[in-house]
């Protein structure tokens, strides 16, 4: 493949060789705007995991941590005061440095889109970003979030802002006060997006964590995708589970793929996932599965109502499906070793590669997002991906995450991540996991290239 | 379980020894608007693409409720103070929704669109009302434009052509219909950021430039949000055209990844030159990853983005097998896609429904651009041009999209003009009319009878 590729979104990638490149795609600025505490770094940080993901290299530029670089310690509120002039100029300094690593990114660092996450909140501040972005031929799009409602603001300050690095050496209540003064200071000059004099800008407004959006002049398609993505997520607590089948009588063999049911083990693990799930009092659990026998038994046992979806269904491994690592080795040596070079983006022959699989995976990760309390019931590669999207794990990392048999992951979300808890159900079977071998060049012999492989019988 | 609806294009069939999860609780889209502002337009556009990703819609345009029983004379129908003219409205709204209530309960709709004005608190109050009692979930579209040159052409497109001013002459049709619009100005009260804020609703501003979108409830309400923000009404033409003819094809295989033939690259070349001819504005070409239609595309010269989305359907195990080879090593299987070629699914491979759920982001993306050439592969065409022009997934599967001819489709109006443009490039024809007999306990010949000749 030709390095002059970009791969867009997920459904464009890649450029004939002997073509000119035809979208000398614009770099995205994304730019926050609204007052503290209205979850403006929460958005920077979901949405950029999220572009991540599907493939479009995103980076946040946080000016909160610009400051805290330039000001080494955060004395109180009063450094925000609108009049405290010498404050004034540190914070535009900050804002010049974090434009200019802005540039770096998209000219040095083949990055995308920068999520420029600061309060934005004066109409000058965003005309010299417009301007600098006009200038530079970057596109702007706007994210306003707008919230009046006090007890959401009171929880977003005890979630993050009281254990923030300003806050060090305070105690709850006295971060909680100066916090609040802090707010009071950029409201004396914040200036909302307007109807009408901002008409030709492209942005979305948020209002009350999305109980309502406002949409102005969406330029292209990675702004629709983001506009959708931001319109589908919430903050209702929540949790999601993830599993694998139990162990397959595929697995057993040491064979990848296939469509095979489980084995003796496998169907003792899918009771005690439901005894667990059971154990958990959850409410309004949705289960996953795909369309393989596997997944399906093991939710059969769980006793609640599951919808099956194709997207979820394993990596197809093309003309390696049913074979063991060792046929393989044998059959199709070269592809093997080509393989564990890119794991991430090599795709079977007749098969799929892991980028493929995000791909498909994307529509499930939208209904994810709208939902709550969810259980994916799943394979090895789909539950590396999917987890790779809620941790925020690279492409490289993704093909390597530990996802054993028997074993749930449930993930809650917290503060500007997710907490993950593993829960082995204590019921063996075989391991499936096959680390990247230290010699991966296609000249290696058979013992080097199965030196990682699992056992099996 | 062919009788459980199949509600959304991820969601497929649930246990046979489940309790189905979700009473999906059908949706009633209300369009809101005053006239010539694009509610039919947008109706009948969003019931297109609904349908073609596998959720049964019908439109209900009270206009043509009106037309049934009262013929039209003047805009006076319409004078808020005509108390006949507002009865008999009245009982046609009634009626609509009645037919909805049908349409949900004995017909397995999923989405009922409300196609009238409904431009009044009073009329969308009782609607919220009635759904309520009914178990629908409501969701408002609204379209608002004041730019003066859209509305006159609204009007010159698709109202002076309407049925009601079959024998007028066109000044006087568009001269009646503005007076129509003024009678609804009257008592007309859009949707309100405050008191309607429980309700759920996307209000569209000139014709997509700004939306606000409120208390989105829902998977299939997210989704019709954001179809509506990327439809678009740009004048625009979309060109079809399959792959020149492979090598596959000339020896009646089916599937498989191989390159033109001679005559493939011939027509190539041929397309070529016709899109020059064209002279089209920032064409936009897309094909998918196999050979083929990447070959195709070479020869035209201008820059091709690849879609893995748009590579031809899996045929699993029948991949690169003639027919004949089909007959001969599964017999049933060959039955059994006859009987039902839209929902079968070769054995580890696809069915055309899962090629239209992979096909759904091309579309979107279609939908987005403006002149584009898509060069693809048969049964991916015969999807896309299904969504392009309203065919049921019973029609589908059978659709002609023959080798060597482009099809240019230009949006007018509420559909879509097809022009067939065929290149006079000779190739065998690969297209398989469904047999006489579909029973699995066929003969050969029976089985055979209808596919196209090869070498």
């Amino acid at each position: 493949n030709d390095s002059a590729c970009t791969v867009d979104s997920y459904g464009l990638s890649c450029f004939s060789p002997a073509s000119v490149p035809q979208l000398t795609n614009s770099p995205t600025l994304i730019v926050m705007v609204g007052l503290p505490a209205r979850g403006k770094t929460y958005i920077s940080k979901k949405l950029s995991r999220y572009l991540n993901w599907i493939g479009v290299p995103t980076k946040v530029f946080n000016l909160g941590q610009y400051r805290r670089e330039a000001v080494q310690s955060y004395k109180n509120f009063e450094f925000f005061r609108p009049d405290n002039e010498e404050a004034m100029q540190i914070r535009r300094a900050c804002a010049t440095n974090a434009l200019e690593d802005v540039v770096i990114y998209f000219s040095k660092e083949h990055g995308q889109v920068a999520v420029f996450d600061a309060t934005n909140t004066t109409r000058e501040r965003r005309i010299s970003i417009v301007s600098f972005s006009k200038e530079k031929g970057y596109k702007v799009f706007f994210v306003e979030s707008i919230c009046d409602d006090p007890n959401i603001i009171a929880q977003n300050i005890t979630e993050v802002k009281v254990s923030s690095p300003d806050y060090v050496n305070c105690d709850k209540d006295e971060a909680q006060a100066d916090f609040l003064k802090r707010i009071e200071c950029y409201k004396q000059t914040y200036v909302p997006l307007d109807d009408e004099k901002d008409r030709h800008l492209s942005y979305i407004k948020i209002f009350n964590v999305g109980s309502r959006y406002l949409v102005n002049r969406v330029q292209d398609h990675i702004q629709s995708r983001i506009v959708y993505y931001l319109m589908n997520i919430h903050v209702t607590p929540r949790s999601i589970f993830l599993s694998r089948h139990g162990e397959s009588e595929l697995n057993l063999l040491g064979r990848i793929g296939g469509d095979s049911g489980l084995s003796p083990r496998g169907h003792k693990y899918a009771t005690a996932l439901g005894g667990f799930i059971k154990g958990q009092h959850i409410k309004d659990l949705k289960v996953w599965t795909s369309h393989m026998k596997r997944t399906i038994q093991t939710a059969e046992h769980l006793g609640i109502p599951y919808e099956q979806w194709k997207a979820l269904n394993e990596i197809d491994a093309g003309v390696c499906e049913e074979l063991t690592y060792e046929d393989i080795q044998e059959n199709h040596p070269e592809e093997f070793a080509l393989r564990d070079q890119d794991k991430y983006r090599y795709r079977y022959p007749k098969g799929e590669s892991y980028e493929d699989l995000v791909h498909r995976l994307e529509p499930v990760i939208m209904e994810l997002e709208r939902q709550e309390n969810v259980l994916v019931v799943c394979h090895q590669a789909v539950m590396r991906c999917l987890l790779a999207y809620l941790l925020d794990k690279t492409a490289d990392e993704l093909p390597y995450l530990k996802c054993p048999l028997h074993t749930v992951l449930k993930l809650t979300p917290v503060a500007y991540g997710c907490r993950v808890e593993h829960i082995c159900l204590n019921i063996e079977a075989v391991n499936t996991h096959r680390e990247r071998p230290g010699n991966v060049d296609i000249t290696r012999n058979p013992e080097e290239a199965l030196k990682t492989i699992p056992d099996h019988f």
